[in-house]
């Protein structure tokens, strides 16, 4: 049997039913509180570029990589140190979506995999969720470059 | 020879079996739980000592199994068969355990209906006449499932509200023949019959909502089971569920009633009674440990002390696989029924 | 210091963050499929010149969610396209997010090589 079964009436009535009667997650209260997450998260990495223009004299290219790391570097250690999960467990999408999510997406598998040895476990698994971001985002930015050549020809 | 099999998935014994022991080891949040009190051993870390969880799921199955037969002064060699189950790629679990217990292995995966699956297999094979002595068990661990199903377990991120969580645990019951008068724990419980479940899909693809997915499979094996054993809810003080959670005992219920079975106030859920809402674990627990434990911890244990006389222990499982969920596919679930009584 | 900056900063910021979280609890898609479409549409809005404008109003509110990381690799992507052609269509993209990505796998190996994950509860 290939491909994707046929919905009997039966099924599709249960699955009416199922997404009729499940308890649904409180919206509203979540995305208040990834909105409070979120903002703090970024007055955080604000604060960085600021520390960057103003007192390392960096320019536009430093300040954005200095950002970067610095929010990597905090996602990885509160990963680390068990307490990002918990984050998130309160911020929802306030924590996954800003670059300290990405890092942390990358920490946890790679903690966790360390069981199965530092080369296949930890090295391997730290891509397991960023790959993709890397594959789609690298990719994205490869095509819009050529259409820009193309463009100014 | 009096009939063994009623109908198509029912099957009846003549001596019907005994459960002689029970024994269960948890970790510290079911501990913690309304059932504290009735667990053999509870850990405080759930790593018990080994370098990884894995390693310790395999030494909370053999320990468990080794406390059941010291319960009745038996050894391992004592015991023909070992039947059991967890929910790790290849039984890994199981595997390693019964390599140290050294006992005549059959490995069974039923996902979270093992338990239910090793008794009903067991007491048919001692029925049969094939064993004597037969050890049932079945553990889960929470953070080797989160591994294996889901999510690394330091990431940041929600449960959804139908969500359950893995029951850390491992239990193990003794089975013997009928005419055993060796040492036991239990001396008044009997398995006299059970029913076989079929694999039932209604289409629910959210891993997140298992009891959903697994309720058809629990209404139709036990609409099989009444059928067949022309029996109704009321002939049973209790009908126990392994674990649908909160949100599956509803739909459950809802498809009882589609088939005529009132429910009334008769059915349990052993995902339901392992953890209080206070613990925050959205829909109750899950995982084979879960029936495993409340089932060798507490029902037995009332069983025995004359609380109910008859109950229908029923243990559900999902049969899905990540790969599988990625490729779209839908989340089949079964139940075995197994009949416990008080003789 | 701009405490203007600094507003706008958290509010932009964290209006991305409302819309991931919309999309977490009204749609099945999981983490990593959200974060994979963000940094997509960071790179998609900022061909069309669409992310800069948010970048100069809040800063770090439109640079840190991962749609900043999508406009540093759009930008980087379309500068090198201007300085030198195809190859550095190429090149642009990951040379401009590199600083993140190697800070990404350098703390990344270090933490899980220190710490340990713990049962959550």
């Amino acid at each position: 049997m290939g491909g994707k079964r046929q919905k009997t009436a039966q099924e599709q009535r249960y699955q009416q039913r199922v997404n009729e009667k499940m308890p649904r997650s409180k919206t509203v209260s979540q995305c208040a509180r990834a909105f409070i997450a979120g903002g703090l998260i970024c007055c955080i990495g604000q604060a960085v570029r600021v520390f960057g223009e103003t007192t390392l004299h960096l320019d536009a290219e430093g300040v954005a990589a200095l950002t970067a790391i610095v929010m990597v570097f905090l996602g990885a250690t509160l990963t680390g140190l068990g307490v990002y999960d918990k984050i998130g467990t309160w911020a929802g999408a306030g924590s996954i979506v800003p670059i300290t999510g990405f890092a942390n997406s990358i920490v946890s598998p790679a903690m966790e995999f360390k069981r199965e040895g530092l080369i296949l476990g930890t090295a391997a698994k730290m891509f397991t969720i960023a790959g993709p971001v890397l594959v789609y985002g690298i990719g994205a930015s490869v095509i819009v470059g050529l259409i820009a050549c193309l463009l100014a020809k | 020879m009096k009939q063994k099999r009623l109908g198509r998935q029912t099957v009846v014994f003549d001596a019907p079996p005994r459960i002689v022991a029970g024994a269960t080891i948890v970790g510290d949040m079911e501990g913690a739980g309304p059932l504290g009190g009735y667990f053999d051993l509870i850990l405080e870390d759930d790593t018990w000592g080994e370098d990884t969880w894995e390693k310790a799921e395999r030494k909370m199955f053999e320990q468990a199994v080794r406390r059941a037969l010291e319960r009745c002064a038996m050894q391992p060699a004592e015991i023909d068969l070992l039947l059991g189950g967890d929910l790790l790629n290849q039984i890994i679990t199981a595997n390693f355990a019964a390599r140290e217990l050294a006992i005549p292995f059959l490995g069974l995966y039923g996902a979270c209906s093992t338990m239910a699956e090793s008794l009903l297999l067991g007491s048919m094979l001692i029925d049969g006449g094939y064993a004597g002595h037969v050890a049932c068990a079945a553990t889960s661990h929470f953070s080797t499932a989160e591994r294996q199903y889901r999510f690394p377990l330091e990431m940041g991120g929600q449960t959804t509200p139908t969500a359950q969580r893995t029951v850390t645990g491992a239990g193990s019951s003794l089975l013997v023949e009928a005419g055993y008068a060796g040492g036991a724990q239990f001396r008044h419980i009997f398995v006299t019959g059970g029913t076989i479940g079929r694999v039932v899909d209604l289409g629910i693809t959210d891993a997140n909502n298992m009891g959903a997915a697994m309720a058809p499979a629990a209404a139709d094996t036990l609409a099989a089971h009444l059928r067949e054993q022309s029996r109704a809810v009321s002939d049973y003080d209790m009908i126990v569920t392994g674990d649908l959670g909160s949100f599956g005992s509803e739909m459950f219920n809802e498809l009882c009633r589609d088939k005529g079975i009132d429910l009334s106030d008769r059915h349990r859920d052993c995902g339901n009674m392992i953890f209080d809402p206070a613990q925050k674990v959205d829909c109750g627990g899950s995982g084979c440990g879960c029936s495993a434990v409340t089932l060798n911890a507490f029902l037995l244990r009332r069983m025995e002390e004359g609380d109910f006389t008859r109950m229908l222990f029923m243990a559900t499982g999902a049969l899905m696989s990540p790969t599988a969920g990625m490729q779209g596919d839908s989340i089949p679930g079964i139940a075995h029924a197994v009949v416990i009584e008080r003789r | 210091m701009d405490w203007m900056d600094f507003f706008w900063a958290f509010v932009i910021g964290g209006a991305i963050c409302v819309v991931g979280q919309l999309l977490m609890s009204l749609t099945r898609l999981t983490p990593a499929r959200i974060l994979v479409l963000f940094v997509t549409l960071g790179v998609v809005l900022t061909a069309f010149g669409l992310y800069e404008p948010l970048v100069e109003l809040a800063g770090a509110g439109a640079t840190v969610p991962l749609t900043g990381f999508g406009y540093a690799l759009g930008k980087g992507a379309m500068e090198g396209a201007m300085e030198n052609g195809v190859i550095g269509a190429f090149t642009g993209g990951i040379t401009a997010t590199a600083g993140g990505v190697a800070a990404a796998i350098v703390f990344g190996y270090l933490n899980a090589v220190i710490f340990t994950p713990r049962t959550k509860k």
